[in-house]
């Protein structure tokens, strides 16, 4: 996950870095020709965006796709998944159908609230849930590795409401 | 994400060090009680040359510990009138005067192998009698260590009860850097000197226990990515795995005599409470439940094993005997209640209870459930008694960090021991060493 993001970031630096290029080039020659579509004054430049649904890279990383979501939360001491949460794993079950030489670990977390050992047993809850609803669509149990982190490894560090409902999670990690 | 570099990088983070020093707890005094004995430690005379001084003042320990306590209040020193040490007569009538009933002198010599060789008198002032007195060799190194016993021998000359001074506590600590934190387990005498790290890790380690004889920790370690259960010599740093089946291994709970372990695992399925004979390694399931049973604890006699279950809904405490049979639930008090452990006479459970959403550590007897709430935390929990019973250290999360604090069994006393930065947590203080 950490790798993913950084490889956006990186991704989104360098297209920041060469639009600012272009502009001081542009700055530098009023008459410069480009290969975008000019209107009249030429003070506005267009181009045509990716269909939604074209994306040609891996599925689990197409921002418009619920496949992008991997990470659902949960309540306060449940492992009861959240109705807001059946869309992206159902996206998940059919992908992993359809892609049967896929397989994933799901890690379950919890907040700070509760003894550990017991969060360890409430994350393990958690995880299987999820694990349940796969196989429940379809999907062999043998794909599906499953581990609880219980409290030990927050998504965010605070001592709130805020930090603890971000904390009440579970993981698909491919 | 899961690549062999990742893998082989994270087990190189794992690092075995006996005894990497590192920044001492600072105990703070946060509630005294009242009617605490008066009693005056005097400044431990040093008779070797000044340049030889001792690093540790053998008379501020042996202070410091018997006002942690709480049974004590320490005189300071400047409201001192006379200094003696034990080879000097006492003038009773300096200590009267302000109210002192208990009196400390000592003195520390050098001997020939660089060492020490500590003289110590206790004296009932107003009886103008000496009640117990020791000449105690020891070395530089175990200096500390000495102090804290004679502290000891003083505590229970004076209480009836054996004292817990020379004791150390295992505890985890987190420290967060540059966006990674570093989980480790460390040990540190009972007043927050001497830390020391055994295990360290970028993976979660959690729920140390302290072998019977004080020689190892049975703790769970993540560094496989995966929990298991390990169990490692204190003093040596060496260590074997215990158990890392499918799903949990957690939890591990040693038998007063040393001999079987207790432990979660969740390899049929769900959380159950096992026990392993640790010659054997034979497992025996004692809890068959669908709901979640984790947190056993032993009682001092071997003979019951509680538990924390949520059979009922919210979590609550059971108890089994180790012979096998149904769990009886103990407690009713509260929302829930959970990771309960046993007082050393055996007679009280100390656990976490939840009142309005707040966890707190409290003590139930066993006996006629008499239940008290001993802390006023907002996140209070893994309590863990000290060997003699009087003191009950745990975890608090308070102002956005987690660290250590103590209260006293009956709930007057208490002390904060904080960590310069990062969060402490889970303390369980050892049994008496030897």
């Amino acid at each position: 996950m950490k790798f993913k993001a950084m490889h956006w970031v990186l991704i989104l630096t360098a297209v920041l870095f060469f639009s600012g290029c272009e502009s001081m080039m542009k700055s530098g020659d009023s008459s410069a020709d480009g290969a975008t579509v000019s209107e009249g004054d030429g003070s506005a430049s267009t181009s045509g965006a990716s269909r939604y649904g074209d994306w040609s890279g891996n599925p689990l990383d197409n921002p418009n796709s619920p496949l992008y979501t991997k990470v659902i939360y949960f309540d306060f001491d449940t492992s009861d998944i959240r109705s807001e949460f059946y869309e992206v794993l159902r996206a998940h079950s059919e992908y992993l159908v359809a892609n049967p030489q896929v397989s994933l670990t799901i890690e379950g977390h919890c907040d700070e609230r509760g003894t550990r050992e017991y969060n360890i047993g409430l994350g393990e809850r958690r995880a299987m849930t999820i694990k349940r609803f796969f196989e429940a669509e379809g999907v062999e149990g043998s794909r599906i590795n499953t581990i609880s982190y219980g409290e030990e490894r927050p998504a965010d560090d605070g001592h709130g409401e805020a930090s603890w409902s971000m904390n009440r999670r579970g993981e698909l990690l491919y | 994400m899961k690549s062999v570099f990742g893998l082989l990088v994270s087990m190189m983070l794992i690092c075995l060090l006996p005894f990497k020093v590192s920044a001492n707890l600072v105990i703070e005094i946060t509630q005294g009680a009242e009617g605490a004995l008066p009693v005056a430690v005097v400044p431990f005379k040093w008779t070797g040359p000044a340049a030889e001084l001792p690093l540790h003042d053998v008379g501020k320990i042996i202070s410091d510990d018997l006002e942690r306590s709480g049974r004590f209040s320490p005189l300071t020193e400047d409201k001192m009138l006379s200094r003696p040490s034990s080879n000097d007569t006492v003038d009773f009538r300096d200590w009267r005067v302000i109210g002192i009933e208990n009196l400390v002198v000592g003195l520390v010599q050098p001997n020939s192998t660089g060492g020490y060789l500590i003289n110590f008198k206790l004296y009932d002032v107003y009886r103008g009698e000496q009640i117990t007195g020791f000449s105690v060799p020891t070395t530089a190194r175990s200096l500390r260590t000495t102090a804290h016993q004679i502290a000891d021998t003083i505590y229970e000359t004076l209480t009836g009860e054996k004292g817990a001074f020379a004791t150390r506590i295992a505890y985890v600590t987190s420290i967060k850097k540059g966006g990674q934190k570093t989980i480790a387990l460390k040990i540190a005498d009972a007043d927050g000197y001497n830390p020391e790290t055994i295990v360290e890790s970028k993976e979660p380690i959690m729920s140390p226990a302290w072998s019977p004889d004080g020689q190892k920790l049975a703790y769970v370690s993540f560094e496989k990515r995966q929990p298991a259960i390990y169990i490692q010599e204190v003093y040596t740093g060496r260590r074997v795995k215990i158990t890392s089946f499918k799903g949990i291994n957690g939890a591990p709970a040693w038998s007063p005599d040393g001999r079987n372990l207790a432990m979660t695992l969740s390899k049929d399925g769900n959380p159950d409470i096992y026990v392993m004979n640790l010659n054997t390694k034979k497992l025996r399931k004692l809890s068959k439940h669908w709901g979640i049973d984790t947190e056993p604890a032993w009682s001092p006699d071997g003979k019951y094993i509680v538990f924390t279950s949520d059979r009922s809904g919210l979590p609550q405490v059971y108890r089994v005997p180790v012979s096998g049979g149904s769990p009886e639930r103990l407690t009713y008090e509260g929302e829930s209640n959970a990771r309960a452990s046993y007082s050393p006479d055996g007679k009280s459970l100390v656990m976490v209870t939840r009142i309005n959403g707040n966890y707190r550590i409290a003590a139930q007897e066993l006996a006629n459930r008499q239940f008290r709430v001993l802390t006023n935390g907002k996140l209070d929990e893994s309590p863990s008694f000290a060997p003699n019973g009087s003191m009950i250290i745990y975890s608090t999360t308070t102002r956005g960090n987690t660290e250590l604090s103590a209260v006293s069994f009956d709930g007057r006393v208490r002390q904060r021991l904080a960590l310069q930065s990062g969060d402490v947590r889970e303390p369980v203080w050892s049994p008496r060493l030897q």
